[in-house]
């Protein structure tokens, strides 16, 4: 019963909030309300029994793409304009696909007969995921490391601009 | 004695999924599509997640969600770079005013 009550309360926390980042209409407040929904989502990872998973999620998601989001937002904008616009277009053609996509989405999850197994103890699985990372995940483990350095240095060689010699 | 199962999860995630969908499909502003492009990868986070917990998948699903959380952020890093390159050419991140390589 009470896990029923905090699975409810994180649901609604992410939910709404992921609604008032798609229809805000200042962009600021869409950031910020994105922050929300990363800590619902945090929230029902600790309820999956994914400790290390709601830990990661914190810490990159707010601490880093939330802020380099924020970043983009005031440096793209020119700072005298007091109202960061955030329009919307095609509203209609756009809710329509999307509704018929929700639906299609829930009647697949309510029909299927999926494939459960009694659920486990709740145990830490850091030590498990660590583990991991040394033995049956190393290639994609040191790949991940190549990809995060290409993108850092590429991310730095596009945005810094033109050098003049 | 557990009333919430798999299919609970997937729902939110569904739906999580959709506002995602919606916010790239419709925003103007590139920083906003942006966003939405996380929501998708939460939506899908939240099912590997789910899957890991309930269904046969176990670790494996964690394992996925971290991968997926890297590349996550190595994407939000080079968009935004682009997005800041487009600003300074075009003077604008409006998507439909970026249309250079319009015929």
């Amino acid at each position: 019963m009470l896990l029923a009550i905090i699975f409810t309360i994180f649901a609604a926390i992410t939910i709404i909030s992921a609604g008032m980042v798609v229809f805000s209409q200042n962009i600021v407040y869409s950031a910020f309300s994105l922050l929300f929904t990363f800590f619902g989502i945090a929230g029902l990872y600790v309820l999956l029994a994914a400790d290390f998973l709601a830990a990661t999620q914190l810490l990159i998601y707010v601490g880093g793409i939330l802020v380099l989001l924020l970043f983009g937002v005031m440096l793209t904008h020119k700072i005298h304009e007091v109202n960061l616009s955030n329009e919307s277009m095609r509203l209609a053609p756009a809710a329509i696909v999307v509704l018929s996509f929700l639906g299609l989405l829930s009647i697949v999850v309510y029909r299927t007969q999926w494939p459960t197994v009694p659920v486990p103890e709740l145990t830490p699985t850091t030590a498990r995921i660590g583990t991991l990372f040394m033995t049956d995940y190393l290639l994609p483990f040191e790949i991940a490391s190549l990809v995060l350095l290409t993108a850092l240095v590429g991310a730095v060689f596009i945005a810094r601009g033109r050098v003049k010699k | 004695m557990n009333m919430i199962v798999l299919e609970h999860y997937l729902l939110v995630g569904a739906i999580l999924f959709c506002l995602g969908f919606f916010c790239v499909l419709t925003r103007r502003n590139a920083v906003a599509v942006l966003m939405g492009v996380e929501l998708i990868f939460n939506a899908a986070n939240l099912n590997f997640v789910a899957f890991a917990r309930f269904g046969t998948l176990n670790i494996d699903g964690i394992m996925f969600a971290i991968f997926i959380i890297m590349l996550a952020a190595a994407e939000a890093t080079v968009a935004l770079a682009i997005v800041l390159n487009i600003y300074r050419q075009l003077d604008t991140v409006n998507l439909d005013e970026a249309d250079l390589m319009k015929g």
